[in-house]
């Protein structure tokens, strides 16, 4: 199974041309059955439970439920992704629940700046010395053998 | 016939891949572009804010070597490689990349990736080279890096997802462009480009995995990268090297959740079903693999080796013991309370590298009532994979810098006028898809990508010339690529059931046939990854009625055509494989896999097994290059 879309949160992404879960998957697997207007994940087999679909979900319509091959049924594992920290709630088989809560970036969203804020370095095609160089390296120049 | 519309792009350099080497490759090459007016288009086959082996997010940067705070020398990590490659490295290549992945690592920190710190402010390292973090969101910030970056060229910095790249386009001896079609809508790609940066990962699902039912996606590596940068290269007429060099990493068993955390870390042991640790009961063996096997750290195919001696002996399962590990950091802490606070934040480390990184494996954790701090939990040798970072080797053979070079390395034949440019001229290669400079992970793969693409930029701007494109070619490319929609259309009457036709065979059931004849004759996991000669030419003999069946190859619609190209990529994958496990008339890499026929490490093949393929020739041909040392 591993992702899985629980119909009556689905909203196909409010009949939009792109659906974020489409958008979003790293092999092709979440598609929009435009009949109904659902999402389903064509060939569960190849996902790989990156949760990137269940993390974009504007409605939390995704969830995974672990490969019935060697997964126990039960369990289950579900995040909330906020622009600046992930909260992980965890079921386990015997009803136990824990909580974790982890930073994952310390910049806004969108705001990356590709030179950090170093100075851009030399113009020079030929020396060794990469973009923000040397001064992104913390030191004079490139290290020696 | 299927109803492309043809789009020609032309660009000076073209990235292919979106990963963790062409984002590094597009926010370089962006900065060099811009200065000489220059035009960059980059092209991924998915959404590069998750693309990729990082896709998910990682909870550590394996490369960082300290040079500023003389935490570590380059030759600390030159010898690092050399040894847990059991001596097969190309060190001018790991230098260029140690040298510059310290920057790449600081970088990634100013655009937003939390690194984690101790009270003195110094990063904290999970092992020597590793640092620890909070990677939920790795890929996001760096790609998001990278596109601000394109973005600031204007229309000179195009970004292409969803477009799947197949072949290249050649002019001569120098590569030309790429074509690729789009996976949303019928439309056909012809890129034409001065030069082009190959950074398309590397490849799974070539050889059978142990989950083959609903788990089948859950190799360790990724099922989206399938080789498409070995088939890119070595369709060009690139030199490969490394080909041999399979990649078997030890994960927990399953849900292949990361272990480096609890061996570096946490100082956990492993131990067999009879509670013997068997690094220390197998040391013996260690003796029989020369210099390599009296390293520490054990190479990584050792440590493999060790293992699966006590497996095949009936020794199994291997236990990693996380409770011992936990309990016996834990224990340290005399103050009560300050030891509860102490288990509370171990239990948190615990779960937050799996669910940065392998998701699947908290599940398995949760699903089996597995609380770290109480019990432990299985590991086992996942199946073999193709990547040129971790302790894998395999890609293209590339040219090292001018200036590492010294007249032995040259003599032999490591450089030819720009780094990390492959034997074909302009076609440039970084991260996974460049082999013998293993060890570069996530951080190194970025720093390569910079590397190569102000390397391609400089063969751009010394080589000013759009090379001519053979339209017929990419003509003839457009129908064999798009044919398999053709042969479904064509055929489906003859069949009550889409998938059962004589005329055609599915993707999905040609790569179980590549997966059975690897994993039988080649050393895959029911072969305890050992094999011989004739089982390799029986392998050979298999493939090639794959290779001919290839062109019956259907696909109902754009994703199905995506998965058909996948898995002639993986076949090409599989046969450069094949041939140079058979070319190394020796056994190298215990834990990766062992030839019956030659079981011992050999002096005379302490040397690269080199391939190439003559795409005029339709002709293979096997090259030894001599491992030459700088430090
Ligand atoms: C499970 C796992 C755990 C890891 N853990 C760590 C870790 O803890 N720390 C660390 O530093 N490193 C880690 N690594 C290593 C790191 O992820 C890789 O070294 C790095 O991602 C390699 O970069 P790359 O650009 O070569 O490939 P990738 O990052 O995999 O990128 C490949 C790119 O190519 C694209 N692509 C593929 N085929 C095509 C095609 N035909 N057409 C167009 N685009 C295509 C993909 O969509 C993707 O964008 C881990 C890797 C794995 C698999
Ligand atoms: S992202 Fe969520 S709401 Fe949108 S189509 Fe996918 S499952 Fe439905
Ligand atoms: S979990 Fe990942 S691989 Fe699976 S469908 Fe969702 S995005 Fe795709």
């Amino acid at each position: 199974m591993p992702s899985f879309v629980i119909p009556e949160k689905c909203d196909g992404c409010k009949a939009l041309d792109k659906t974020a879960c489409q958008h979003i998957c790293p092999n092709d697997l979440m598609v929009l059955n435009k009949e109904i207007m659902k999402a389903f994940n064509r060939e569960p087999e190849m996902c790989w439970e990156c949760y990137n679909c269940v993390k974009i979900c504007p409605t939390q319509a995704v969830e995974v439920r672990g490969y019935a091959d060697f997964v126990p049924l039960g369990a289950n594992v579900v995040p909330l992704r906020s622009s600046d920290s992930i909260m992980w709630t965890v079921k386990f088989r015997n009803g136990q629940l824990k909580r974790f809560k982890f930073p994952i970036r310390t910049t806004e969203e969108g705001k990356a700046v590709p030179d950090g804020g170093w100075k851009t370095g030399t113009d020079d095609l030929k020396s060794p010395l990469l973009f923000t160089e040397p001064d992104s390296l913390g030191m004079s120049g490139v290290a020696k053998l | 016939m299927a109803n492309f519309q043809t789009v020609e792009v032309t660009t000076d350099l073209l990235i292919l891949g979106g990963g963790m080497a062409a984002c590094g490759a597009a926010v370089e090459a962006a900065y060099w572009a811009k200065k000489h007016g220059l035009k960059v288009v980059v092209v991924d086959k998915a959404a590069m804010d998750r693309s990729g082996a990082v896709a998910m997010g990682l909870s550590a940067i394996n490369q960082y070597v300290g040079l500023k705070d003389g935490e570590n020398t380059l030759k600390d990590y030159i010898n690092y490689v050399r040894n847990d490659l059991m001596g097969i490295t190309r060190e001018d290549l790991v230098a260029n990349i140690a040298r510059h992945v310290d920057s790449t690592v600081h970088l990634f920190e100013k655009w937003g990736l939390p690194i984690w710190k101790d009270e003195a402010g110094k990063y904290v390292h999970e092992g020597r080279w590793q640092l620890m973090i909070n990677g939920e969101s790795y890929k996001v910030v760096v790609a998001e890096a990278a596109k601000n970056h394109m973005s600031s060229l204007g229309d000179k910095g195009q970004i292409f997802e969803r477009v799947f790249v197949v072949a290249p386009l050649l002019d001569g001896d120098r590569v030309a462009g790429a074509v690729g079609f789009s996976v949303r809508e019928e439309k056909f790609y012809v890129f034409k480009a001065k030069a082009v940066l190959a950074a398309m990962g590397g490849a799974v699902h070539v050889f059978k995995p142990r989950s083959t039912g609903e788990g089948l996606g859950r190799a360790w590596y990724p099922p989206w990268n399938s080789g498409s940068s070995a088939y890119f290269t070595i369709r060009a007429g690139a030199e490969m090297t490394c080909q041999e060099v399979r990649f078997i990493p030890v994960r927990f068993k399953d849900g292949y959740g990361p272990v480096g955390a609890w061996f570096l870390l946490f100082k956990s042991r492993a131990t067999n079903a009879m509670g013997e640790d068997y690094m220390q009961t197998n040391k013996g063996e260690l003796e029989k693999w020369g210099p390599y096997g009296k390293v520490k750290p054990v190479p990584a195919n050792l440590r493999n080796w060790l293992g699966m001696l006590d497996l095949m002996a009936g020794k199994g399962p291997i236990y990693m013991r996380t409770e011992e590990a936990i309990q016996k950091i834990a224990s340290a802490v005399v103050d009560e309370k300050e030891r509860k606070k102490k288990l509370k934040e171990l239990e948190s480390e615990a779960w937050e590298d799996f669910l940065d990184m392998t998701i699947s494996q908290a599940i398995l954790w949760a699903s089996t009532n597995v609380e770290p701090e109480v019990k432990s939990s299985e590991i086992a040798a996942s199946e073999p994979y193709f990547i040129g970072s971790h302790s894998g080797a395999s890609g293209a053979w590339v040219s090292g810098p001018e200036d590492l070079q010294t007249e032995a390395t040259k003599k032999a034949g490591y450089f030819w006028g720009y780094g990390h440019m492959s034997t074909v001229k302009g076609l440039f290669c970084a991260g996974d898809a460049t082999g013998a400079s293993s060890h570069k992970f996530s951080s190194g793969s970025h720093a390569e990508g910079r590397i190569a693409a102000k390397e391609a930029i400089r063969f751009i701007v010394e080589n000013n010339t759009q090379p001519k494109v053979d339209n017929a070619e990419a003509q003839k490319l457009q129908s064999e690529i798009t044919k398999p929609l053709d042969t479904f259309q064509e055929n489906k009457g003859k069949s009550s059931d889409p998938n059962i036709n004589p005329e055609f065979i599915k993707p999905k059931m040609f790569m179980f046939r590549l997966q059975k004849i690897m994993d039988e004759y080649a050393g895959g996991v029911s072969a305890q990854f050992c094999t011989n000669k004739v089982g390799l030419e029986r392998a050979l003999e298999l493939l090639a009625y794959l290779k001919e069946d290839s062109t019956k190859l259907a696909a109902e619609d754009l994703h199905e055509l995506m998965r058909c190209w996948e898995n002639v990529q993986r076949m090409w994958q599989a046969e450069a494989h094949v041939r140079t496990i058979l070319f190394r008339e020796e056994t190298r890499w215990p834990g990766y896999y062992r030839r019956a026929d030659f079981p011992e490490m050999k002096q005379e093949w302490l040397a690269f097994a080199n391939c190439k393929y003559d795409p005029k020739a339709d002709k293979w041909e096997m090259l030894k290059r001599p491992v030459v040392s700088i430090v």
